[in-house]
């Protein structure tokens, strides 16, 4: 033998699977989207995605380099989620320092301070939007409208989520029916032809990078779909009762961050749960706080909220739904 | 839809590369060093001095106790020392060097063993020729197969499963076995089953042994009460508890054993020990090592007397291939890396697996992203990552009411762990420190 040979304990053996090649898979189901945000945001998206990874990778470096004098990881595609949905959860005219505070919240607060990767309670994307959302309440709903602007900077035209024209139209005692008008249909929300943050658009390409996380493996359903049908069947319910002056469940699903937040945010693999039973736990309280805030809140759209109160349940929930232990009930079956 | 364990589990490549290679005998050594621990259990004691002549399978260590077991000289020679030789464990343990007596034809003949059908001895009489013969569990756990037949009067006991999973990537030594000594092992089960008084045996087969699975159907005679299962392929379902709950449906408590739930489980191998034992009265002095790795000339299933060092069988499938740097005694699993070739085989080696440059080295332990797959593939309802916390931080009591105690060490935390974290490193050094804190308590 050349070299001394190598001692160690078993197994010998590895998975191919690395936490880098998971976090590079998120990146690669975020596409659509971003694409969908392209066509319909034009140069505002590219922007706004753009300053969000630069500062959330920067930040992150330079905390690192100096405050902690540590190993330097923003290779490892943590940082460039964060930047990714951080920006894919904002309006895509927002003025660029906001979106640099927003990213220094983030990573240097939500995600640095805790510990970095692996030790934050909070999804750091999530905490750098609510930061950005409470401070700056005006930039942060002034929303762009789709389509007609996809080719100039997006400050001109803006209009309301439909989540936003809903709450507001309800408020001034409308009825349903007349909101509905005014509303993009069921079919243009699921192609993403509406108003809204960045990343939050098309119903379809949300769908797709799911299904990419299913099949990688990445995620389990038990998030992304105790959610949603938690939603619908809640928001279904008032819907039936009174149709006038509630939302139809579809609309709630395929509008505001419903499926961003079921697929990307509330399945972030630091921030949720580690039992199939703790991720059903989980996922219906995003599902009940979400229809809570959107339904009698002050606040049109409640996801990002009810995702950051639920990480703060995530330590309590892997203590108490733990994995069955096996032989720990005992099935005596002897003939 | 074929049987296996519910919880947990994984699919590592297989590399069953040896498995069409029939078991050839590996040439006698010219020295065999035997441990006098290769079982779990109390030591043997030597009863043999320096200078001494010895004939093949004559007792040169006495059982020291009720979990223990004899130990037989493989060979025809001269004990030339009693020394202390480093053998898998990695720790130096006492070993009876003999030197092979060249001259004597006994070391070289080819022993020709017609199948024996009928079963003389009686029920009294087979227990003690196994405890005679120190057969030992040859799956890996080397368990004294004696205590495990010493069954209480009164004790619940309706089936033996006889294990032929062989889970561990890379080892074909229990599938070669079953391929061509599938009738002994049938005669060898029937023998426990008279011992045992027992009327239902399974035989578990994974799914990827599609032959044995054939052959054992062909062979059994379902009048017997003797029946084949072909399970699902899934590490580590030759883990006697996996094993037990795929077949039967029955869990064997926390820290319990599968005898508490009315089952015996014995692995191919020693069945086949026991037909020798019971038919041909002779002593557990060889078994099959499978001698693999990608890189080797021409890996092979031996037929190898214990107490061979490694490097010999080494040398017969072709010498160690540049760039090699790791030697496992046993699977990729479950196996202990060995620090020479000079470590000898015992009772519990069923293969030898050589570890290039590419797949010897660990990845860097990187942060926990609390992913959960160590949860999700823990097949005993562990959480790897909180008790590796536990272990990390000291705080064993902890770890103690987490169950730390009831991990089988399979390994598939680690395997699957993308940032390469070292769960069950520290799920052991845990387990160590919580089993001498119970034991000074009690």
């Amino acid at each position: 033998m050349s070299q001394p040979i190598i001692i160690s304990a078993s197994p010998h053996v590895h998975s191919a699977k690395t936490s880098k090649k998971v976090m590079y898979d998120v990146v690669i189901a975020l596409i659509p989207a971003f694409l969908v945000s392209l066509y319909v945001f034009g140069i505002g998206a590219l922007i706004v995605t753009a300053v969000a990874v630069v500062s959330c990778l920067l930040f992150e470096y330079l905390i690192q380099k100096y405050l902690l004098k540590s190993e330097i990881t923003i290779g490892d595609g943590s940082a460039l989620i964060t930047g990714i949905l951080l920006a894919f959860n904002l309006p895509s005219g927002l003025p660029i320092w906001m979106i640099i505070v927003g990213s220094l919240v983030a990573i240097g607060v939500a995600k640095m301070s805790f510990g970095g990767l692996g030790f934050n309670i909070f999804n750091p994307a999530l905490v750098g939007r609510v930061f950005l959302l409470v401070s700056f309440p005006v930039q942060m709903t002034m929303w762009p409208t789709a389509v007609e602007n996809n080719t100039v900077l997006a400050d001109a035209v803006t209009g309301a989520t439909p989540l936003g024209m809903i709450k507001e139209g309800l408020m001034f005692g409308d009825t349903m029916t007349n909101i509905s008008a005014n509303l993009p249909s069921n079919l243009e929300m699921f192609l993403g032809i509406s108003g809204g943050s960045i990343g939050e658009m098309s119903a379809l390409a949300l769908l797709l990078g799911g299904i990419y996380l299913l099949v990688r493996k990445v995620i389990t359903w038990h998030i992304p779909v105790t959610m949603l049908v938690t939603m619908a069947v809640m928001t279904g319910i008032f819907w039936v009762v009174n149709p006038e002056s509630y939302a139809s469940p579809l609309i709630h699903i395929l509008s505001g961050g419903a499926l961003l937040g079921a697929f990307f945010m509330a399945t972030d693999l630091v921030t949720s749960p580690m039992t199939k039973k703790g991720m059903i736990i989980f996922a219906i309280g995003i599902a009940v706080i979400t229809v809570v805030i959107r339904l009698f809140g002050a606040y049109p759209e409640g996801v990002s909220f009810a995702i950051l109160i639920m990480n703060a349940f995530v330590p309590l929930i892997n203590t108490y739904f733990k994995p069955r232990r096996f032989g720990s009930k005992i099935k005596s079956k002897i003939v | 839809m074929l049987k296996t364990f519910p919880k947990g589990g994984i699919h590592p490549p297989e590399n069953k590369i040896t498995s069409s290679k029939g078991i050839k005998r590996m040439t006698v050594p010219k020295v065999v060093n035997v441990p006098i621990a290769q079982h779990i259990g109390i030591p043997a004691e030597i009863v043999v001095d320096r200078k001494d002549k010895v004939e093949i399978g004559q007792v040169i260590a006495k059982s020291g106790g009720f979990v223990s077991s004899n130990i037989h000289s493989p060979v025809a020679g001269t004990v030339t020392k009693l020394d202390l030789i480093i053998d898998s464990s990695g720790y130096k343990k006492q070993c009876i060097v003999i030197r092979t007596d060249a001259k004597n034809p006994s070391n070289f003949e080819e022993v020709k063993e017609p199948l024996k059908m009928d079963i003389k001895l009686e029920p009294k009489e087979i227990l003690q020729r196994i405890t005679d013969c120190g057969i030992v569990g040859l799956g890996g756990a080397t368990f004294p197969s004696q205590v495990k037949l010493n069954v209480r009067e009164g004790t619940v006991l309706d089936y033996l499963i006889i294990n032929g999973v062989e889970c561990e990537p890379y080892l074909t030594a229990d599938h070669r076995l079953m391929l061509e000594k599938a009738e002994e092992i049938v005669v060898g089960i029937k023998i426990l089953m008279k011992a045992l008084h027992l009327k239902k045996v399974v035989i578990g087969i994974e799914n990827n042994k599609k032959d044995a699975i054939n052959l054992f159907k062909k062979v059994i005679n379902k009048e017997d009460g003797i029946q084949v299962a072909a399970l699902q392929v899934k590490y580590p379902q030759g883990g006697e508890k996996q094993l037990v709950r795929a077949i039967l449906g029955r869990e064997v408590p926390k820290n319990g054993l599968p005898l508490d739930v009315g089952v015996i489980v014995h692995n191919v191998g020693t069945i086949f020990a026991i037909y020798q034992a019971i038919q041909y009265n002779k002593p557990l002095i060889e078994r099959v090592v499978t001698v693999t790795g990608k890189k080797l000339d021409n890996p092979s299933n031996f037929w190898v007397k214990i107490g061979t060092p490694i490097k010999d069988l080494i040398a017969e499938v072709g010498g160690l291939p540049e760039g090699t740097r790791k030697l496992v005694n046993g699977g990729p699993m479950m196996g202990k890396a060995i620090k020479n070739t000079d470590v000898p085989v015992t009772k519990g080696t069923s293969g030898i697996l050589v570890i290039a440059e590419e797949e010897a080295s660990r990845g860097e332990a990187k942060n926990c992203i609390r992913c959960g797959e160590c949860v999700y593939v823990c097949p005993m309802g562990l959480e790897p990552h909180l008790l590796m916390n536990l272990s990390e931080k000291g705080l064993y009591e902890r770890a103690s009411n987490e169950d730390i105690m009831t991990c089988i060490e399979c390994g598939s935390c680690s395997y699957v762990c993308p940032s390469h974290r070292p769960l069950l490193d520290y799920i052991r050094f845990g387990k160590n420190i919580v089993k001498k804190l119970e034991t000074s308590k009690n």
